[in-house]
């Protein structure tokens, strides 16, 4: 096992205007599941192609377990990857599918086996060795790729979306498992998603990443409780974060829908009022979401759906963020303005 | 009076007749008419008339079908002619599509690789499949002409080929080495090899046509295959540490041998009928019918000598062999579609 770490790693793709990978520096710890959030085309596939060895770099440097490797071929890295689309071999059985590591590896036929049935065994699919990628479903195929990365007990687990193949209901217990999983073999993972809950619900820390660059890096409380800058603020949680222009400081004033109650409840004098004209009302099941303005601003409260309100659509009544909760961004740069926890 | 009681349903009446064509009952047959008509016409039909040649005395001269029975095919089978051109059928046709494979593979790959001018390559590779057959044979021609060959004319100032004394010989630095080499008139001390004369030479001559005519399309197609090879696979193999040629052992060739399949039998059902190159280059299937194939065999014993019966006998013999291939070819695009 050993941590992952990037050194201004920089990628320019012949033809394409700017870098799709922009100097980005960033280091796991060594165990860590570490996961890379960032919306579609942002550069996530392109970083971990780089630490995979399967793309050179334009410039910067990758180490694993503290070891220049960005000269190396991706066999010579020691580590393995999942795909989003699995990458089985169509043409072979899963058992060959787990056992080709091995066999590159030229590992004798008795050990092969014998690994091939200890991955097989932790993940479940002992009894599908005999048939082809095609005869399986979408989990299984997650299951034989992630037990062929498994195989060769590899330092570093590279993983590419894995889960954005399945149906919602088979991932929810996906993601559960692979961190389960990931838990119990220890192995340093880079984990790649767009999804903010696959992000929040498994990553020991996670790395926003927009347009080349990373955002923020802290664990999921540190990344939505105290955004760096207004697109880690919006981009993660649904609603996202609310954003008001403050006229006398020039700044922007950010909270989170939860955090926008009637005034009449927001006890004592730390509290920031806004008047809140509301709009529309939606109820969720679990929760009930009320759109409206402040001012201007398009703005979301958010409320259990059993809350008692007072409130009627098309008034506007006084509604309050507690000090703590206020956040203060640059309305130029979008960067925070205000002490934060999590460190960029 | 209210307007609304004079509104017509839009679906009734005149309208209706304008949609006829979106009909799938109407449409479907439609669409399928014209290949109907040609499948009947150029294939059905020049079949059925084939096979009752074949068992009747019909001669240019006189084409009313009197039932011989399969007196054509016992006077065929009964000509030494007639097995020579099936044995040369057979021969060029497996021998010339085992190399095109074997170099289609070597030259897809080497095309799927990123390098400068790598389009003027594909472009000039392609070439041979966009000549019209006739007028490459006829290139060929000349290039192994038995007096005038640039090949005899290279291995002559190589030293080759030609006498290696008197005061024909050739003398140059190459041919100094050559003759180091032990290798002085390796192709014999007269002025010409004399490709197309002699029957050894003269197939293999038609065998090195075949091979130049097909393997642009074979590359292109295998060249087709390399590049369905989902790049994500590629990686994969590369991630788990397999080297080069255990991606190609373990991974391209297999992955790439349903589409091999599809090339090598398109390469047999060009090659088991083609005609042109004996009869253009070794002036129709010399010497002495040593490099006589059967379609060409055909049209000599029907057209040209008259016997329709005789002719339609031999070419009946190309029947088997096509229809297993199409029969592949069917099972291999159903394989496809249904994987
Ligand atoms: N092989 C390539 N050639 C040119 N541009 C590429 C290539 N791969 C990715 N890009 C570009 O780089 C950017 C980042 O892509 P990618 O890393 O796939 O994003 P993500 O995985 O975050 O969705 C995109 O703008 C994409 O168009
Ligand atoms: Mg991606």
């Amino acid at each position: 096992m050993a941590a992952i770490e990037a050194r201004g790693i920089t990628k320019r793709f012949d033809g394409g205007g700017g870098a799709a990978v922009d100097g980005i520096d960033l280091a796991s710890t060594d165990g860590e599941f570490l996961v890379l959030l960032g919306p579609s085309g942002c550069g996530k596939t392109t970083l971990l192609r780089m630490i995979g060895g399967l793309e050179p770099p334009t410039a910067g440097d990758i180490l694993i377990g503290g070891r220049v490797v960005t000269d190396l071929p991706p066999r010579a890295r020691h580590i393995a990857m999942v795909f989003q689309s699995y990458a089985l071999y169509p043409h072979m059985t899963v058992f060959n599918n787990i056992a080709f590591p091995l066999q590159a590896a030229k590992l004798p036929k008795e050990t092969q086996k014998q690994k091939v049935g200890w991955a097989s065994g932790i993940l479940g699919i002992d009894h599908l060795l005999d048939r082809k990628p095609r005869q399986l479903s979408g989990g299984q195929r997650q299951r034989v790729a992630l037990a062929r990365a498994l195989v060769r007990e590899p330092n570093v687990f590279l993983l590419d979306e894995p889960l954005s193949n399945l149906d919602a209901q088979r991932r929810a217990s996906a993601r559960d498992e692979l961190q389960q999983f990931q838990r119990r073999v220890g192995t340093t993972t880079l984990y790649v998603t767009h999804d903010q809950v696959e992000a929040m619900g498994m990553g020991d820390r996670i790395a926003v990443m927009d347009q080349g660059r990373i955002r923020q890096v802290g664990t999921p409380l540190e990344i939505y409780d105290d955004p760096a800058d207004t697109f880690v603020a919006t981009f993660l949680g649904s609603p996202p974060m609310n954003l008001i222009p403050d006229g006398a400081s020039g700044l922007l004033f950010g909270f989170r829908p939860e955090h926008f109650v009637p005034a009449s409840d927001a006890t004592g004098d730390d509290a920031v009022r806004f008047p809140f004209h509301v709009h529309r009302t939606e109820y969720l099941g679990a929760e009930r979401l009320l759109y409206g303005a402040v001012g201007e601003t398009r703005t979301i409260a958010r409320f259990p759906a059993n809350a008692d309100l007072p409130i009627h659509v098309g008034a506007t009544s006084e509604f309050a963020v507690r000090r703590r909760d206020l956040k203060r961004f640059d309305r130029e740069t979008g960067l925070r303005r205000d002490q934060i926890r999590g460190i960029g | 009076m209210s307007t609304s009681a004079q509104v017509v349903p839009v679906a009734a009446g005149v309208d209706r007749r304008r949609y006829w064509l979106d009909r799938e009952g109407v449409l479907g047959p439609l669409l399928l008419l014209p290949t109907v008509v040609y499948i009947i016409a150029l294939v059905g039909f020049p079949l059925v008339l084939a096979v009752l040649y074949s068992v009747s005395d019909a001669t240019v001269g006189d084409q009313s079908l009197d039932f011989v029975g399969l007196r054509n095919f016992r006077a065929a089978i009964g000509d030494g002619t007639f097995r020579v051109a099936l044995r040369n059928t057979v021969a060029f046709t497996l021998v010339s599509q085992l190399i095109v494979m074997l170099l289609a593979n070597l030259l897809a790959l080497v095309l799927s690789a990123d390098f400068h001018g790598k389009r003027l390559v594909r472009f000039l590779v392609m070439l041979p499949w966009t000549t019209p057959v006739a007028l490459g044979v006829l290139g060929w021609l000349w290039t192994l002409d038995n007096v005038y060959s640039p090949i005899d004319y290279a291995f002559r100032q190589m030293g080759l080929l030609g006498p290696s004394i008197g005061p024909l010989r050739v003398d140059n630095p190459v041919s100094d080495v050559v003759r180091w080499l032990g290798l002085g008139s390796v192709f014999g001390t007269g002025s010409n090899v004399l490709w197309l004369a002699q029957p050894a030479l003269a197939q293999l001559s038609v065998l090195l046509v075949h091979v130049w005519r097909t393997l642009p399309l074979a590359t292109v197609i295998l060249l087709a295959g390399l590049t369905a090879i989902p790049q994500d696979v590629k990686d994969a193999a590369n991630v788990d540490g397999a080297g080069f040629f255990r991606q190609l052992f373990y991974i391209r060739i297999p992955l790439l041998l349903p589409i091999m399949a599809v090339a090598f039998l398109y390469g047999i059902v060009f090659t088991f009928t083609d005609m042109t190159i004996p009869f253009i280059l070794t002036n129709r299937g010399g010497p002495v019918d040593s490099t006589q194939v059967l379609a060409s065999w055909a049209f000599i014993k029907g057209i040209e000598g008259g016997s329709l019966g005789e002719g339609a006998a031999v070419a009946i013999f190309l029947f088997p062999v096509m229809a297993g291939v199409a029969a592949l070819m069917l099972r291999l695009a159903r394989r496809t579609e249904t994987s």
